[in-house]
C-alpha cells in the first residue's frame, strides 16, 4: 500500500502500535498485513435482512420431493403455481420479477445456509449471524466491523457502511467502524445541520463516542446526494422508499463499502401464505427497482446484493396456519458478476432433527468468507475467527 | 398438604442463610407452614413486614456506610451547587433550579437520605380507566377458533392500550415528587425485562409497572420472587409452557444469567434443572393472575448449583440469592446506572457485601453507592449518556414545559431508541453508547431544537385531545408497514398511522417556554453578563465543546447549549 494514501486511521494505529507493542509483534502483523493485496472496497456489497426468519422452503422450493407436501398439506406452494427452476428446485411465484435475472445467470440460489448447533431464538440467532461466532460463542463486534477494523476501507469514503430504515446496526456494530444509520437521505442531510464539529474528548469514552459520531454525519452529509433523480421507479412501499435511499446512498462519489436494508414481517407463525407471498413479493420488486438504479449509474456490475435471516422456518407446518422457528434457510446473491445457479443442497425433508429441522449445506460463514475474500480481496480469517471454504459465486 | 401449600407463594425468607433479625423473622414464620389461607393471607403482610424491618435495617446499615466510606471532609460538608446538581441529575430527571438550591445546603448523606425517604411506593398519576383490572381480560377466542376479524380488534385494542400507558408512564415520570422512584422502576423494567410485543396485554404490562414500583426502593429478594410469578413475566420467558417432561428452560436460563448471577456463573445443567422447579408455574387466562398447577410441576430432587432437594422455584430463587455473585451483579449494573460505565471492582465487591448483608435492601446499596467518592469523583462527570426516556423527559422538567398530552413525548423517545414497556429484547437496552448513533443522535437533536424552538413569543395552542387518539396500526414499531396495498389501494390502517404520527410530531411544537422566565429563576436576566455562564452551569454536566456566543440572545443561547452534544451526557 502507498503510505501516502495510507488511511488516517490506520496511521494512527500503526503510530500506536509501535509506540504501545514497543516490539516488532504487532508492528510486524501491521506490516505484513499491508504488503497484502489492496482492498477492492469499489466493490459495494448490499446485505438485505429477512427479519423474522423467512420461510426458505416456500421461496425456494422441493417442489419434486413429496415429502414437501405431505408435511405442508395446507402451505404448500402448488406445482402448478411455482415457478421451476429446474427440475427439482423452484421459486415462490412472487418472485417472478426476479426471473429476467435468473434468465442472465445473475442470480446465484443459496440452498441450505446455516450452522451447527443452530439456535431458534431470533435475538440470539442474529445475533450469531451479525458477529459471524460459533453457537455457543459470545462476540461484541459485528463481522463487518471487525474486517474494517482488520483492512480500512479508504478514509474518503462517505462512510464505511450505510444502514437504512433499523434502528441496530447489526454487522456493523461496535469496533470504531464508520456506520451510519439513516432512513431517508433528504432527512438526513437536512438534519445532519444540526450536528456540528466539536470539540475533543480527552478520556471521556462516551463523548469520544458522541463526538466520532458526529463525524462520522459530518463526513457522509458532506458526500451524500439526497436528490439524486433516478428514471428508475421504485415501488411506493416501505421496502421500496428503503431502496431508493440505498440508491441515493450509493449514488455519492465518495463511496461507501456496504449498505443493508432490512424488510421486516417474515415471522410469520400464523397466516403465512398472505404474509410472506406479499413480502417476497416487495422484494423482488425492490430488489429489480434496484438493479434499475444501479444500471443508470453503471454499477450493477460492482455490486453484489446478499440476503440474510437469523433463520428459517420449520418444514412441517403449524396448526395457524402458519410456520415455527426453524434453521437452515435458501439465500439469494445477485449482481452483474454474480454466476447465477444453484448452489448448496435442497434440505433432506425425510432426514430432519430431533426437533423437525433439515441439516445445513452452507455455512453462513462461507458466504461471508466468498463476500471478503472473492468480492473484497480481502483475509477472512482473522474478521471469522477461522477459515471456511468460500463459495463460487462471483465471476473474476 | 404441603403440596397444596405450594401453590402459594409461600417461601420468601433465604434458604440456607439467616443472618439478620429479618431473615430469621421471615424464615420462622415461613417454617411454620400452617394452614394455607392463613399463608396465603400472611405473604403481603410478610413482604409489607419484611420492607419495613428493611427500612429500620436500612437506616443503621446507611449511618454505618456513610461513616465508613466518605472522605471525612466530604461526608459532612454542604454538597454545594455543582455536586447537588450532579447528584439529582444522576439520580432524577433535569434537576431545577428550585431543586438543586434545596439541596445544596445539605450533606452527602442528608442529601441521599432526604431522596430514599421520598420514594413512593405507588404512582400519583391515575391509570388509564381499563387498568383498574375489574373486567375480565379480552382475548381472541384461543387458536384458530378466532376469526381474523377478531385477532385485529384484539390486536388494535392492546395497541391503543399500550400507547396510552406509555403516555400514562411519561405523565408520570413528570408528575412524581419523587423522580428517583421512576428511575429505578425504569431500572427494574430494564432489569426484568418483559415486552409488550410478546405479552401483548397492555393491562399484564401496566400491572408489572406497578410491582416494579412497589418494590423499586425496597427489597431485591422480594422483587425477584415477585417478578417469578409477575403474569407479564410469565409470558414474557414462556413459564407458560414450561411443564413437567417437557420443560421450557427460558425463564430459568434468564433468572440466572440476566436477573441474578451473569453469564459464567452457573452451568446448562443448572438451568435444567432450575428449569423443572418451575414447572407449573402459569397463568390464569380469564383473570390474568398467576397460577401454580400442581399437575405440571415437577416435583422430583433436583441439584443446581450444588444444592440437592426437591426444590420448588421459590426454593431455587433463594439459591440463587444465596450466592454472592448476585449482590455483586446487581450492584455493578446499579453502579453502571448511577456511577460510570466502569464499575470499580473492590468497590463493587464492597457494596455488593454491605447490600448482600441487609438482605437485599435495595435503598442500602443505592446509598452506599450514592454517598461514595466515586460518585462524585472529577473523573466519573459526564461520562454517562442520558437515555431518551431521561433525555425527553429531564428536558420538560428542566425548562418546567407542561405539556397537556404526553404520549407524544413517550413516542418521542421511542423514535430515539427507547420505546418504553418495549425493551429490544431480554436483555434489554444496552444503554451508554449503544443509545448514540447517527440516526438516534440526529433525532435527539431534532426532538431538543424543535422544544426550545418553541419560544416564539406566541402562546402554544393546545392540541385537541381527539388527535391523540392514537390510531389502530403499531405506531411505536420503527419500519411503518406500507400504505399501498399490493392490489394499488391504499391501506386505510397506514394513512391512520401516517396522521397519528404527524401529530405526534406537531404535539412537540405545541409546548410552551419561556426562556425569560426560565433565566428569571436561575437568578440572572436576561442580559446579565452572568447569563452564559449559569445557563451553562445548569445545563451542561462538562464544559460545551463549542463555547456559545456570549451576546446571543436568550432563547439562542439555550438552542446551543442544549444542541451542544455535552448536554447528552450526565
Amino acid at each position: 500500500m502507498n503510505p501516502a494514501r495510507m488511511h488516517r486511521r490506520d496511521f494512527l494505529k500503526l503510530a500506536a502500535a509501535t509506540a504501545l507493542a514497543g516490539g516488532s509483534g504487532a508492528l510486524g502483523a501491521r506490516i505484513a498485513w499491508a504488503a497484502a493485496p489492496a482492498a477492492n472496497y469499489r466493490n459495494l456489497l448490499v446485505l438485505i435482512e429477512l427479519k423474522g426468519g423467512n420461510d426458505g422452503l416456500n421461496t425456494v422450493i422441493p417442489y419434486a420431493d413429496p415429502t414437501y407436501y405431505a408435511l405442508r398439506p395446507k402451505l404448500a406452494i402448488a406445482k402448478d403455481q411455482v415457478i421451476a427452476l429446474s427440475d427439482r428446485v423452484a421459486l415462490h411465484p412472487a418472485l417472478e420479477p426476479l426471473m429476467p435475472l435468473w434468465r442472465n445467470r445473475e442470480l446465484a440460489v443459496l440452498q441450505g445456509v446455516g450452522y451447527p448447533e443452530p439456535n431458534l431464538s431470533h435475538f440470539r440467532s442474529i445475533e450469531i449471524w451479525d458477529t459471524a461466532s460459533r453457537s455457543d460463542q459470545y462476540l461484541q463486534d459485528g463481522w463487518l466491523s471487525r474486517t474494517f477494523a482488520a483492512a480500512p476501507t479508504p478514509s474518503g469514503f462517505a462512510a464505511d457502511g450505510v444502514i437504512i430504515g433499523s434502528p441496530d446496526l447489526g454487522p456493523l456494530a461496535g469496533g470504531g467502524t464508520r456506520a451510519l444509520a439513516l432512513s431517508n437521505t433528504e432527512q438526513f442531510v437536512r438534519q445532519a445541520r444540526l450536528a456540528s464539529l466539536e470539540g475533543q474528548a480527552r478520556s471521556n469514552k462516551a463523548l469520544q463516542h458522541m463526538l466520532k459520531v458526529e463525524g462520522d454525519i459530518l463526513q457522509a452529509a458532506s458526500h451524500l446526494s439526497a436528490n439524486r433523480a433516478f428514471a428508475t421507479q421504485f415501488p411506493n412501499n416501505g421496502f421500496g422508499n428503503a431502496m431508493r435511499t440505498a440508491a441515493q446512498v450509493i449514488a455519492n462519489q465518495a463511496g461507501v463499502a456496504v449498505v443493508r436494508v432490512t424488510l421486516s414481517g417474515f415471522d410469520t407463525h400464523s397466516g403465512q401464505p398472505g404474509t410472506q407471498a406479499s413480502l417476497l413479493g416487495e422484494l423482488a420488486a425492490g430488489i429489480v427497482s434496484l438493479k434499475g438504479a444501479l444500471d443508470e449509474m453503471g454499477k450493477w456490475n460492482d455490486t453484489l446484493v446478499l440476503t440474510y435471516a437469523e433463520f428459517g422456518r420449520r418444514p412441517k407446518e403449524n396448526l395457524s396456519n402458519g410456520t415455527d422457528h426453524g434453521t437452515s434457510s435458501a439465500h439469494f446473491a445477485l449482481g452483474g458478476r454474480v454466476a447465477g445457479g444453484l448452489y448448496g443442497e435442497q434440505p433432506s425433508l425425510d432426514r430432519l432433527s430431533g426437533d423437525g429441522n433439515p441439516a445445513f449445506a452452507i455455512d453462513f460463514r462461507s458466504v461471508y468468507a466468498t463476500v471478503l475474500e472473492r468480492w473484497w480481496s480481502v483475509s477472512s480469517t482473522t474478521p471469522l475467527g477461522g477459515r471456511y471454504a468460500t463459495v463460487p459465486i462471483v465471476r473474476a | 398438604m404441603d403440596r397444596d401449600l405450594k401453590q402459594h407463594p409461600v417461601t420468601v425468607g433465604f434458604t440456607g442463610r439467616v443472618n439478620s433479625p429479618l431473615d430469621f423473622c421471615v424464615v420462622g414464620i415461613v417454617g411454620t407452614r400452617g394452614n394455607a389461607n392463613l399463608v396465603t393471607l400472611a405473604i403481603h403482610q410478610l413482604i409489607l413486614l419484611r420492607r419495613l424491618l428493611c427500612l429500620a435495617a436500612a437506616a443503621c446499615m446507611m449511618l454505618a456506610a456513610a461513616q465508613s466510606r466518605a472522605a471525612p471532609g466530604a461526608a459532612h460538608a454542604p454538597l454545594g451547587y455543582d455536586d447537588a446538581r450532579h447528584l439529582l441529575n444522576r439520580v432524577g430527571f433535569g434537576a431545577t433550579q428550585a431543586e438543586i438550591l434545596r439541596f445544596a445546603p445539605l450533606s452527602r448523606g442528608q442529601a441521599v437520605n432526604a431522596l430514599l425517604g421520598d420514594a413512593r411506593a405507588a404512582a400519583t398519576t391515575p391509570p388509564p380507566a381499563w387498568a383498574a383490572g375489574t373486567e375480565p381480560l379480552r382475548y381472541p377466542r384461543a387458536g384458530q377458533k378466532a376469526t381474523d376479524a377478531e385477532k385485529k380488534m384484539f390486536q388494535q385494542e392492546q395497541v391503543r392500550e399500550g400507547l396510552e400507558l406509555r403516555g400514562w408512564w411519561v405523565g408520570e415520570m413528570l408528575a412524581t415528587p419523587s423522580p428517583l422512584t421512576e428511575r429505578m422502576t425504569l431500572f427494574w423494567h430494564n432489569h426484568f425485562v418483559s415486552s409488550q410485543q410478546k405479552v401483548k396485554l397492555a393491562e399484564l404490562m401496566y400491572r408489572q409497572n406497578v410491582t416494579l414500583r412497589a418494590h423499586a426502593l425496597g427489597n431485591f429478594g422480594v422483587l425477584l420472587h415477585a417478578m417469578a410469578r409477575d403474569p407479564a413475566m410469565v409470558i414474557y420467558l414462556d413459564s407458560v409452557q414450561n411443564r413437567k417432561g417437557t420443560p421450557n428452560e427460558n425463564f430459568a436460563r434468564e433468572v440466572m444469567e440476566l436477573f441474578t448471577l451473569g453469564e459464567g456463573h452457573y452451568g446448562e445443567q443448572d438451568v435444567k434443572e432450575a428449569a423443572r422447579a418451575f414447572t407449573g408455574w402459569s397463568l390464569d387466562r380469564s383473570t390474568g393472575q398467576f397460577v401454580f398447577r400442581p399437575l405440571l410441576h415437577d416435583y422430583g430432587g433436583k441439584t443446581v448449583l450444588a444444592s440437592t432437594g426437591n426444590f420448588d422455584g421459590d426454593e431455587v430463587l433463594d439459591i440463587l440469592l444465596a450466592q454472592p455473585q448476585t449482590a455483586e451483579f446487581i450492584t455493578r449494573k446499579l453502579w453502571r446506572e448511577f456511577v460510570s460505565s466502569e464499575p470499580d471492582p473492590a468497590e463493587v465487591k464492597r457494596v455488593a457485601r454491605v447490600f448482600r448483608d441487609s438482605g437485599y435492601d435495595i435503598k442500602v446499596a443505592l446509598h452506599a453507592l450514592l454517598v461514595s467518592e466515586a460518585f462524585y469523583a472529577a473523573d466519573n462527570r459526564a461520562t454517562l449518556v442520558k437515555s431518551p426516556v431521561d433525555l425527553v423527559v429531564g428536558t420538560l422538567r428542566q425548562f418546567d414545559m407542561k405539556p397537556g398530552q404526553t404520549l407524544p413525548f413517550a413516542v418521542a423517545a421511542a423514535g430515539m431508541g427507547q420505546n418504553l414497556f418495549s425493551p429490544p429484547n431480554v436483555k434489554g437496552w444496552p444503554g451508554q453508547n449503544a443509545w448514540i448513533n447517527s440516526s438516534t443522535l440526529l433525532a435527539r437533536k431534532q426532538f431538543l431544537d424543535r422544544l426550545v424552538r418553541a419560544d416564539d413569543g406566541v402562546p402554544p395552542r393546545e392540541e385537541p385531545a381527539a388527535r391523540m387518539q392514537p390510531v389502530a396500526v403499531d405506531a411505536m414499531t420503527p419500519a411503518p408497514k406500507q400504505a399501498i396495498l399490493p392490489t394499488g389501494a391504499q391501506d386505510p390502517d397506514k394513512i391512520r398511522e401516517i396522521v397519528f404520527r404527524r401529530n405526534m410530531e406537531r404535539a412537540l411544537d405545541r409546548v410552551a417556554f419561556d426562556s425569560a422566565s426560565w433565566f428569571a429563576q436561575l437568578g440572572v436576566t436576561p442580559q446579565s453578563n452572568a447569563r452564559s455562564q449559569a445557563a451553562t452551569r445548569m445545563l451542561l454536566a462538562t464544559a460545551p465543546q463549542i463555547a456559545p456566543d456570549p451576546d446571543i440572545a436568550s432563547a439562542a443561547l439555550v438552542r446551543a447549549l442544549v444542541l451542544d452534544v455535552s448536554y447528552q451526557l450526565k
